[in-house]
């Protein structure tokens, strides 16, 4: 490794929980419902998280727990039974059915594999019923995409064709942009996990190359590494930098020659590099500080230093993966701060000690940052934007570069107060 | 176990937050896992707040539950007091800490602290978020002020003062709570009456400690304040109004129960006419075509019932439908709904609001953020009466609900959202012209009218192909289809569905231009 420092901190957090990826895990996969199992707490995060609700009924929901189902877990299970049957009799269009766990369920120990083997039992394959958990106890915000696609995988079928294998969900224009690419490389068998449709689950097996577009995917690395499958080792196809050498890191393991590899991606990078320009010069020696949130902030920061000339007072990481991080943290500027785990008002005075230009953080502490005077940026937008790719590397630079030019704009010389 | 897709009201500890962020100099431990943290974007995104609830969350771990949690809490706790120096210490469990049983309160209070401690039990399985709001706001309130002397104290007459009242109820993500509360004690100013107190917003605990000043409580959101208004009255012997000064005529009755309740004498202005535009403006001619018009309602208790009371006698609304998400309420609207000749709607599911609301085929919804969604969806204008609420129901320019102004605000965004009527007599006239569009609503500024134009019309196609197939059902003739489509498309489904009910009734297996009309007078009768 590198010369980053890594620390540990431990104490309040200000983070979502794992329930919270269901918000895009359910625009990905639109025959696909999830069910948290919950209270109400569970219910109100989902819904405040994902903003206002625009659908007639959406495609997620809970199965709130009331105080007769603590009582009894055969009840409990029962009635879970019931309100599953009741749903899919009312949304005959689910294809595939997530039970998904939550703090309450997993602390009175609510067996929700049981409950998925048995309905799967009953349903005869009219719908797949499937179960990981999303409980803040166990999981933060991106995580829960980890624990659904590694429940998808035991549904995956075996496969000895050799393939390339996207995994981790991304916009679905960025996503064909980055599979025409590797056509043009002469990868013609590009898959993507999760599908399109939660039914048409990509084959898998010794043939299969893994190349994961997300840095969250611990559990799910693992288990298709267990199916078979080679991991691709790359950095993340964040910025110019990252995106060129994930997608060399999978034409040298399809064994495409360097030369036809540099004249498809060479016009794209200097394309990209003179698009990233005007952000440059605004984000050029301006000091950024990444809060704890998406798993992300590994690979902004290190584009942000190493592409946009930002420099990084502190890496704040939910937890970090050595292995999976590795080709992202060997390219971080020495004496880079990584911390893992969070203590909010520590974090938060160091953050006001060091006044950064920019602090990238979760929805909570925006604007309590902004009426103190320091632009920030939501880290759950990194989440929803396409931002991953060579050509998507200027829009990235956007979303950092927009905050201080509205602060530029708005407040030449002073600081805000609000109320 | 309940199916929920979307909820009106959070938990009951996100009540005690409102009410925690609400106040001052206080802060609020809450045992909950990480997730939790969701609830400081309530109050930093949807009420732009410039600071962070004041709120440590222990956010334990699965792998704390092993081990000593109760020594987690303590160490949170001691923490939080020695940063933020609190007047007064909240200390409270969410859903999943409740489960585990460390009891924060009584850890907390062994600590040793020199402040008042509250220990909140707010059941999670079975209470929600107003409920939880109303329950922390009494307990500070009863833990503060429970040794207070129980002396009878001087009137304001005997003491040769103005009077002096407290405003109890507003918190933050409380519908336009900051206005309504400048504009009541400006009401108030106007016939000589101070305000003491409010609480919970913007007062601290020692704020808390001078509600006893106070020669009379007004209880402006009974929803957070009625049963600490009820525990002053029987503890300490103060006397509260109940009437929620919302629109015209329960302003009016609010000047007039508080005046009583103080013994003062009523003063002729509160009656004046032109008190608020309201009344004028309902009188103007223009309104006229505000008769009769249908209107839905659905909400927290308190502003529906308010909003029921408006439409029906100061706007000349029909109410076609009230109803409340909130269960604690449901004793007061169901008798409200009854006197209209409707029966209360009380549910938490805004599917079943939404079949409502289909149902009764409204020309004007007012209803919470989801109802204005629903809305949207069915080609109906609607405006927002309550909470939960949307960052674009926090406005930032004045504008109250509750009192003159409030009244005057809520005229204008009733009314905006439909046609103006003179507007409507001209599109009423040239309806059969080539260029119009139906389904036309210039004030709406959405596109909502087109596709549910379309989906309108798939519905009716589909309705007519199953009356053809069910044997016995009436047919509608080419004439009956053509009379019908003359009548506005939002009541067109209801006319619709009365004619061939009456159809069915009255034996027609034909349904032409005359059976519309013969239906029309049997429904009018």
């Amino acid at each position: 490794m590198s010369g980053a420092t890594l620390l540990k901190e431990s104490g309040p957090k200000e983070v979502f929980c794992g329930l919270t990826s269901i918000v895009w895990l359910h625009r990905r996969m639109p025959d696909a419902f999830f069910l948290v199992v919950g209270s109400r707490t569970c219910a109100h995060l989902i819904q405040s998280a994902a903003g206002v609700m625009i659908f007639a009924e959406p495609r997620f929901g809970t199965a709130i727990l009331e105080e007769r189902d603590l009582a009894g877990l055969a009840d409990a299970h029962d009635e879970l039974n019931r309100v599953v049957k009741n749903l899919l009799a009312r949304r005959p269009e689910i294809k595939t059915l997530f039970l998904v766990g939550s703090c309450p369920s997993e602390v009175i120990k609510i067996d929700l594999s049981r409950v998925a083997e048995n309905l799967n039992i009953e349903l005869k394959g009219q719908v797949t019923v499937l179960n990981y958990s999303g409980s803040g106890i166990e999981t933060t915000f991106t995580q829960g995409e980890d624990g659904a696609l590694k429940a998808l995988i035991p549904l995956m079928p075996k496969s000895d064709q050799k393939k390339l294998l996207l995994v981790g969900t991304l916009a679905n224009a960025v996503e064909d942009r980055l599979v025409s690419i590797f056509n043009r490389l002469g990868i013609d068998n590009v898959e993507s996990f999760p599908p399109r449709q939660s039914t048409e689950l990509p084959s898998i097996g010794p043939e299969t190359k893994v190349l994961l577009t997300q840095p969250y995917l611990t559990d799910t690395a693992r288990e298709l590494k267990n199916k078979g499958a080679e991991i691709i080792e790359a950095p993340f196809p964040l910025g110019v930098t990252g995106s060129t050498l994930w997608i060399q890191a999978a034409a040298n393991s399809f064994g495409i020659d360097k030369s036809i590899v540099d004249s498809i991606l060479n016009p794209l990078i200097s394309r990209a590099k003179k698009a990233l320009e005007p952000h440059v010069e605004k984000l050029s020696g301006k000091k950024l500080f990444l809060l704890p949130e998406s798993q992300l902030e590994i690979p902004l920061a290190r584009f942000l230093s190493n592409e946009c000339g930002m420099e990084i007072v502190e890496i704040g990481t939910p937890y970090l993966n050595r292995d999976l991080m590795k080709a992202e943290i060997d390219l971080l500027p020495p004496d880079c701060r990584i911390v893992e785990g969070q203590h909010v008002e520590k974090q938060l005075d160091r953050v006001r000690d060091s006044s950064p230009d920019l602090v990238v953080c979760g929805m909570g502490l925006a604007n309590p940052l902004e009426a103190e005077g320091i632009s920030t940026k939501w880290s759950i937008e990194m989440v929803f934007s396409p931002i991953h790719g060579i050509d998507q590397a200027s829009d990235l630079a956007e979303l950092f570069s927009r905050p201080l030019r509205r602060h530029d704009i708005l407040n030449p010389t002073k600081t805000l107060t609000s109320n | 176990m309940e199916l929920t897709l979307w909820t009106y009201e959070g938990p009951p500890h996100i009540g005690a937050m409102r009410i925690a962020t609400s106040m001052k100099k206080l802060h609020y431990v809450l045992h909950a896992p990480q997730g939790d943290t969701y609830a400081d974007l309530l109050f930093t995104m949807i009420e732009r707040r410039g600071s962070r609830p004041p709120v440590t969350y222990t956010t334990f771990q699965a792998r704390d539950l092993g081990g000593d949690t109760a020594e987690l809490v303590k160490g949170h706790i001691k923490e939080a007091v020695d940063r933020f120096n609190p007047e007064a210490l909240l200390v409270g469990e969410s859903c999943t800490a409740e489960l585990i049983q460390d009891q924060p309160g009584s850890l907390a209070k062994g600590m040793g602290f020199d402040i008042p401690i509250v220990s909140l039990e707010l059941p999670a399985y079975s209470k929600k978020e107003n409920w939880g709001g109303s329950e922390t706001f009494y307990q500070i309130v009863r833990s503060l002020l429970k040794d207070h002397s129980r002396e009878s104290k001087q009137s304001w007459q005997e003491e040769k003062r103005r009077p002096r009242v407290n405003l109890l109820g507003p918190t933050l993500l409380g519908f336009r709570c900051r206005d309504d509360v400048l504009e009541i004690q400006k009401l108030l100013g106007q016939y000589g009456i101070d305000v003491n107190v409010v609480a919970p917003l913007g007062a601290s605990p020692a704020d808390i400690l001078r509600i006893p000043n106070a020669d009379v409580n007004v209880c402006l959101y009974p929803e957070i304040a009625e049963s600490t208004c009820i525990w002053l009255e029987r503890n300490l012997n103060i006397p509260f109004t109940t009437t929620v000064p919302l629109g015209v005529g329960a302003t009016q009755d609010f000047l007039k129960e508080l005046h009583k309740v103080l013994e003062m004498e009523i003063p002729q202005s509160v009656n004046e006419s032109n008190n608020s535009k309201l009344t004028w403006y309902s009188n103007s001619v223009d309104s006229n075509y505000l008769t009769g018009k249908r209107v839905f309602i659905f909400g927290d208790g308190t502003h529906a019932l308010a909003a029921a009371r408006i439409a029906n006698e100061e706007l000349g609304f029909k109410v076609v439908g009230l109803g409340t998400y909130s269960r604690e309420m449901a004793r007061k609207v169901r008798p409200a709904a009854k006197a209209l000749g409707l029966e209360a709607l009380i549910t938490n599911d805004y599917l079943e609001v939404e079949d409502a609301i289909k149902e009764t085929s409204p020309e004007l919804v007012l209803g919470t953020q989801m109802e204005r969604h629903s809305a949207k969806r069915l080609g109906i204008p609607c405006a927002v009466i309550s909470t939960p609420m949307h960052v674009q129901d926090v406005p930032a320019r004045y504008s109250p609900q509750m009192g003159w102004e409030g009244a005057n605000v809520i005229f204008d965004d009733w009314v905006h959202p439909l046609m103006m009527g003179l507007e409507e007599h001209l599109i009423g006239m040239f309806k059969h012209d080539f260029e119009f569009v139906d389904g036309h609503q210039s004030h709406l500024g959405h596109l909502g009218g087109k596709g549910t134009q379309n989906t309108n019309k798939e519905a009716i196609k589909t309705n007519l192909q199953d009356s053809v197939i069910t044997d016995g059902d009436p047919i509608w003739t080419h004439e009956g289809e053509k009379e019908l489509s003359k009548i506005p498309f939002f009541v067109r489904g209801k006319v619709r569905r009365n004619t061939e009910n009456y159809a069915r009734q009255a034996g027609c297996r034909e349904i032409n231009e005359e059976t519309l009309y013969d239906a029309k007078a049997h429904y009018k009768a």
